[in-house]
């Protein structure tokens, strides 16, 4: 399974390092709580951002969502497949509805994320609040 | 929180709850798009018991209607239905409603969830001089709007009442999977489709709606949630109280002229400052629009016209069927024709928008 290799944020971002960059997206969770995606409103390439600052907004038919870097680095590249195709992003989370990729500034602010199971926990959490 | 009688339903069915206005209520079962396109192409079903029901009884039960409602209710028959504002001295809204003339003396208002009891202090109180009798009857009745192409066959299906000769705004009363109901031919989705009111206990209630999602299955017709419920009543632009009517706008004003008559007796409250307007004209008026590039507008984002901020947006979405970004908002009059420009704040941007002709999706006959 995919998601094994993956980390994930508290806000629902998951994280896949690739070559000495991160690919960056949002949860099954999370496009299942947003619903339908219309648009997505990618970075700008070579924008700079520290974790947690806001990286993309998301709109879906119900509401708009930030997604936040969930490390800190520099914007690559974003996946301009979501301009046409924004339904990726609930169709494919994991695969072609990836949101963009950064370059990692510190390899220490992966160990503040979660993996898999941990965020399977956490997720059990949240349902349980 | 309160529960409707029909709540039980709604989890065994999955339905994605949350508070509206004091209620535990679905948002969605299998996703907002699919559940407004299932309403515009076959059918949805709908828990609405949340609205209120307001009778109005007695031998001036009539002259209490026409003043405390914009309409004329003296155009009323026994299974007609008008819609009409409640409205202030200044000739804004205290609500919208629905006006059921049941017999002669006797009438059902139904009235937003979220202003019940705002509604029934304010008729009992600009009414106490009719010898008119008014009771709020909410507690007692369950809702089910069943909406879309297929309405009339899946209801038809539950009911002995014979559906096909009650036209758009008519009602009817008899049976429906056995109990006491009233049938109209309303809606607030822009499509064919029928409400059903009636009494029952929570248990009832509930199976009926069950039934009503199973049987439906076989017309294709889904239960659909609040969520599906405001897509397709804006797509029609039908107002929703609290967005896009409120006291502070007036009944002209929110393009809704249609439904003031100014000629009648007793004259509704509001009427002088409603005379004073149509006579000197209106400022501003609620409008329709598209964006012209991306972005959704929502309701509370600004509105700029010509640079300066007028407003904000009252109501808007991202249309499922029309698939475009559309919403309403109060223009000045003199930049309110179909074809103006102007712009909606999103987040640090600035979109063009573009008035257009509502209501931004009608039905074929």
């Amino acid at each position: 399974m995919a998601q094994e290799n993956l980390l994930f944020s508290k806000d629902h971002e998951w994280v896949r390092r690739e070559n000495g960059t991160v690919v960056v997206g949002v949860t099954d969770y999370a496009q299942h709580e947003l619903g339908d995606v219309v648009f997505v409103d990618l970075p700008a390439v070579g924008k700079e951002l520290k974790k947690g600052d806001p990286a993309a907004n998301i709109e879906s038919v119900k509401a708009v969502s930030d997604i936040y870097a969930p490390v800190s680095g520099k914007v690559t590249a974003v996946n301009e497949k979501l301009g046409s195709t924004p339904e990726l992003v609930n169709q494919e989370p994991y695969g072609q509805g990836w949101v963009f990729t950064m370059s990692l500034a510190s390899e220490s602010e992966l160990d503040e994320l979660m993996d898999l199971k941990a965020y399977e926990e956490y997720l059990k959490g949240i349902a349980g609040e | 929180m309160k529960k409707t009688k029909i709540n039980e339903a709604h989890y065994v069915l999955k339905g994605k709850m949350v508070e509206f206005c004091g209620w535990d209520l679905p948002v969605q079962y299998a996703g907002l798009n699919t559940e407004h396109m299932a309403v515009r192409t076959t059918g949805g079903i709908f828990d609405v018991s949340h609205m209120g029901e307001i009778l109005v009884r007695g031998r001036e039960a009539l002259k209490a209607v026409q003043h405390l409602v914009s309409n004329d209710a003296s155009k009323l028959v026994p299974g007609k239905i008008q819609y009409a504002g409640l409205l202030t001295e200044s000739g804004g809204f205290v609500d919208d409603l629905l006006v059921y003339m049941v017999k002669e003396d006797d009438y059902l208002l139904v009235v937003n969830a979220a202003n019940v009891e705002k509604d029934f202090q304010w008729m009992r109180r600009h009414a106490a001089t009719f010898d008119a009798q008014i009771e709020n009857r909410s507690e007692e009745y369950s809702q089910i709007a069943v909406q879309g192409p297929v309405a009339e066959k899946l209801v038809q299906e539950f009911t002995d009442v014979d559906l096909a000769p009650i036209t758009y705004y008519h009602f009817a009363q008899g049976r429906v999977q056995g109990m006491d109901a009233i049938v109209s031919r309303t809606g607030y989705t822009g499509e064919d489709g029928f409400e059903i009111y009636f009494k029952s206990e929570a248990a009832a209630a509930s199976r009926l709606f069950l039934d009503l999602a199973e049987k439906g299955e076989k017309y294709d017709a889904l239960p659909a949630g609040l969520g599906a419920r405001d897509t397709l009543r804006l797509e029609a632009k039908m107002a929703l109280y609290g967005n896009d009517i409120d006291d502070s706008h007036t009944v002209l004003e929110a393009d809704l002229g249609w439904i003031l008559k100014l000629k009648k007796e007793p004259p509704c409250i509001g009427h002088d400052a409603l005379a004073r307007q149509k006579e000197e004209g209106i400022r501003r008026k609620l409008v329709g629009f598209e964006l012209a590039d991306k972005g959704i507008a929502r309701h509370g984002y600004p509105v700029f016209v010509q640079d300066r901020e007028f407003g904000a947006v009252t109501s808007g979405t991202f249309a499922p069927y029309l698939r475009k970004s559309i919403g309403l908002a109060y223009l000045p009059v003199e930049h309110s024709a179909v074809g103006s420009e102007f712009e909606v704040g999103i987040r640090e941007r600035k979109v063009a928008a573009r008035v257009v002709e509502t209501p931004f999706y009608k039905r074929s006959k």
